[in-house]
């Protein structure tokens, strides 16, 4: 077993007995170290439930999650220490407004892998510096553009040094000026090799990025495959269809 | 320049002084000069109308002398000032006591682990009791009842207070404590309940546990969202002090029913209301103060 994460034969669903919505539907999924997949697909397809399911935020009904062929879905399992090796951004940013932009970078390291509070500053400062938010250290969440504060977000996620990132639709909020500046970032983190998972609406991005795309329809992975096959030449009817509507709308 | 600049005429402001007021601001301040007018003349007026009425009706001139005497004023209200520390004493050992207790509470109620099952009972029964009776009945149980069931004997000491373990000064106190607490608990819970579930995601997929994201994140927000409402419950507490009388504590309110009682003149009843305001109308300033240096401090804009 050589894949990073792997995801088997998932299923999810949400409500009662009744009124029972399945949002995913026998899901499997396998992401190599250093690999980027994209997840595609209409709002509702179950690209975030996957996301959440990965990093334990949800609990799955059934199949099994694996990361380094270690089953992490297990129920029972502290899901704390797993967590610490898995970056997630989301869609909202979801930063601590109470805290200035460096305490919310900090909290992780000093809280949950006990570093020592300078060297978490200097390593939170240094990572700023890197994606230029360096004078935006002592500033708080609501003082910064949607781009900033999203950096700041995959900053934190990256803070605690995670073997996989998993992005919910983290250019979902923003204007299309401040769509580049976090596309950026991502194209960063790839070139150092980061092993991450996203869902996403930019389909130029997503074709220029990832290594493998999936495109999910009521829960289920349709289809799957490189980025210049499956956006060229999509074998299912479903795909060609979606991609179309993408294509008249303007977003490809 | 552009031509279309030249051509705009009237609409947009001919080449002004940079600095000088825009139309904009000709307009806002007429604006706020009519609010200003007009909110003083409905002021005048309407106490104007007030005043006049109270004082031409018939029985003024009685109740003047018996609630507005001035030489009882002048007499009474520097010896009830005298007593105000006693309340302010009584409150700051009360306020701290029922912000643990409180929170104590809030937290049991929030708890979501099995084991800890009967503690939310226990918060539930807790708050529905002592929010469902009169803060007056509970000082009569707890003031009257626990010292005569005789279990306790000798002196304590504690916060400043020391005395016999029946004195009021210890279950008048511990009586207020108990009941506001079961207040400033429902306020914490709501304030915990008011983050919303994002926060916890965000702090949960960092790796924190849920007691690090509670400690961390929640609490936090929560306790800076409920200060308004907290410092609500705590100027009514500071108020209810006074109930502890009942008790036989000498504060304000007793020395100035006492002193009532002694002239006939219910003018230091007005005196005790004087003080009581001295003591509240800072604490609500304060609040105010306090919640806008938070806002300007952590950002974010005002909705006008």
């Amino acid at each position: 077993m050589n894949a990073k994460l792997s995801v088997r034969d998932v299923e999810k669903s949400f409500g009662k007995k009744l009124d029972r919505k399945v949002v995913l539907d026998h899901v499997s999924l396998d992401v190599g170290e250093h690999e980027v997949v994209c997840l595609i697909g209409a709002s509702g397809s179950g690209k975030s439930t996957l996301l959440r399911c990965i990093n334990l935020l949800e609990p799955i009904d059934d199949g099994a999650i694996l990361l380094d062929g270690v089953d992490i879905s297990e129920p029972g399992l502290d899901p704390d220490p797993i967590r610490r090796r898995i970056g997630m951004v989301f869609q909202s940013y979801n930063l601590f407004p109470h805290m200035s932009v460096l305490h919310n970078i900090t909290l992780g390291p000093t809280k949950v892998l006990k570093h020592d509070t300078a060297s978490a500053r200097s390593a939170a400062i240094e990572l700023l510096d890197r994606f230029s938010l360096a004078d935006k250290a002592d500033a708080y969440p609501d003082q910064l553009s949607g781009g900033q504060q999203q950096r700041v977000a995959i900053v934190r996620a990256l803070a605690m040094k995670p073997e996989l990132m998993l992005l919910d639709e983290v250019t979902a909020a923003l204007d299309p000026v401040l769509v580049g500046e976090v596309l950026n970032v991502i194209r960063d983190m790839r070139a150092e090799g980061m092993t991450m998972v996203l869902a996403t609406h930019e389909m130029g991005f997503a074709r220029e990025i990832s290594d493998t795309v999936c495109f999910l329809k009521d829960g289920v992975i349709l289809e799957s495959g490189p980025p210049a096959q499956l956006f060229t030449d999509p074998a299912r009817a479903e795909t060609r269809e979606f991609l179309e509507r993408v294509i008249a709308s303007g977003r490809l | 320049m552009t031509s279309h600049d030249e051509g705009a005429g009237d609409l947009s402001a001919p080449s002004r002084v940079p600095g000088a007021p825009t139309r904009r601001d000709e307009w806002l301040r007429r604006r706020r000069r009519r609010s200003t007018v007009i909110a003083l003349t409905s002021t005048v007026l309407t106490f104007g109308i007030l005043f006049v009425v109270v004082t031409n009706s018939s029985g003024w001139p009685k109740v003047k002398e018996i609630f507005f005497n001035a030489e009882r004023f002048k007499e009474d209200f520097p010896e009830l000032l005298g007593y105000l520390w006693i309340d302010v004493k009584l409150f700051l050992q009360c306020a701290p006591l029922i912000l643990v207790w409180g929170m104590v509470i809030a937290l049991c109620r929030n708890t979501r682990n099995p084991v800890l099952f009967p503690l939310r009972v226990f918060a539930a029964v807790y708050t529905d009791f002592f929010r469902g009776v009169p803060v007056i009945l509970t000082i009569y149980l707890v003031g009257f009842g626990i010292p005569k069931l005789g279990l306790l004997e000798g002196e304590f000491h504690f916060l400043g207070f020391g005395g016999s373990w029946t004195s009021p000064y210890l279950w008048g106190p511990i009586a207020l404590v108990l009941s506001y607490s079961a207040y400033v608990a429902e306020v914490f819970r709501a304030g915990i309940e008011s983050v919303h579930e994002s926060q916890r995601a965000g702090a949960r997929s960092l790796g924190l546990s849920q007691r690090q994201t509670l400690r961390h994140v929640v609490l936090p927000q929560a306790v800076r969202r409920v200060i308004p409402p907290l410092m609500n419950d705590f100027l009514s507490l500071q108020k209810d002090v006074a109930l502890l009388s009942i008790l036989g504590i000498i504060e304000v309110f007793r020395r100035a029913s006492s002193i009532k009682d002694l002239t006939g003149n219910f003018t230091p009843i007005v005196a005790a209301a004087v003080i009581f305001l001295i003591l509240t109308i800072p604490e609500t300033r304060l609040v105010d103060w306090y919640t806008a240096r938070q806002r300007a401090r952590t950002g974010g804009s005002v909705v006008a």
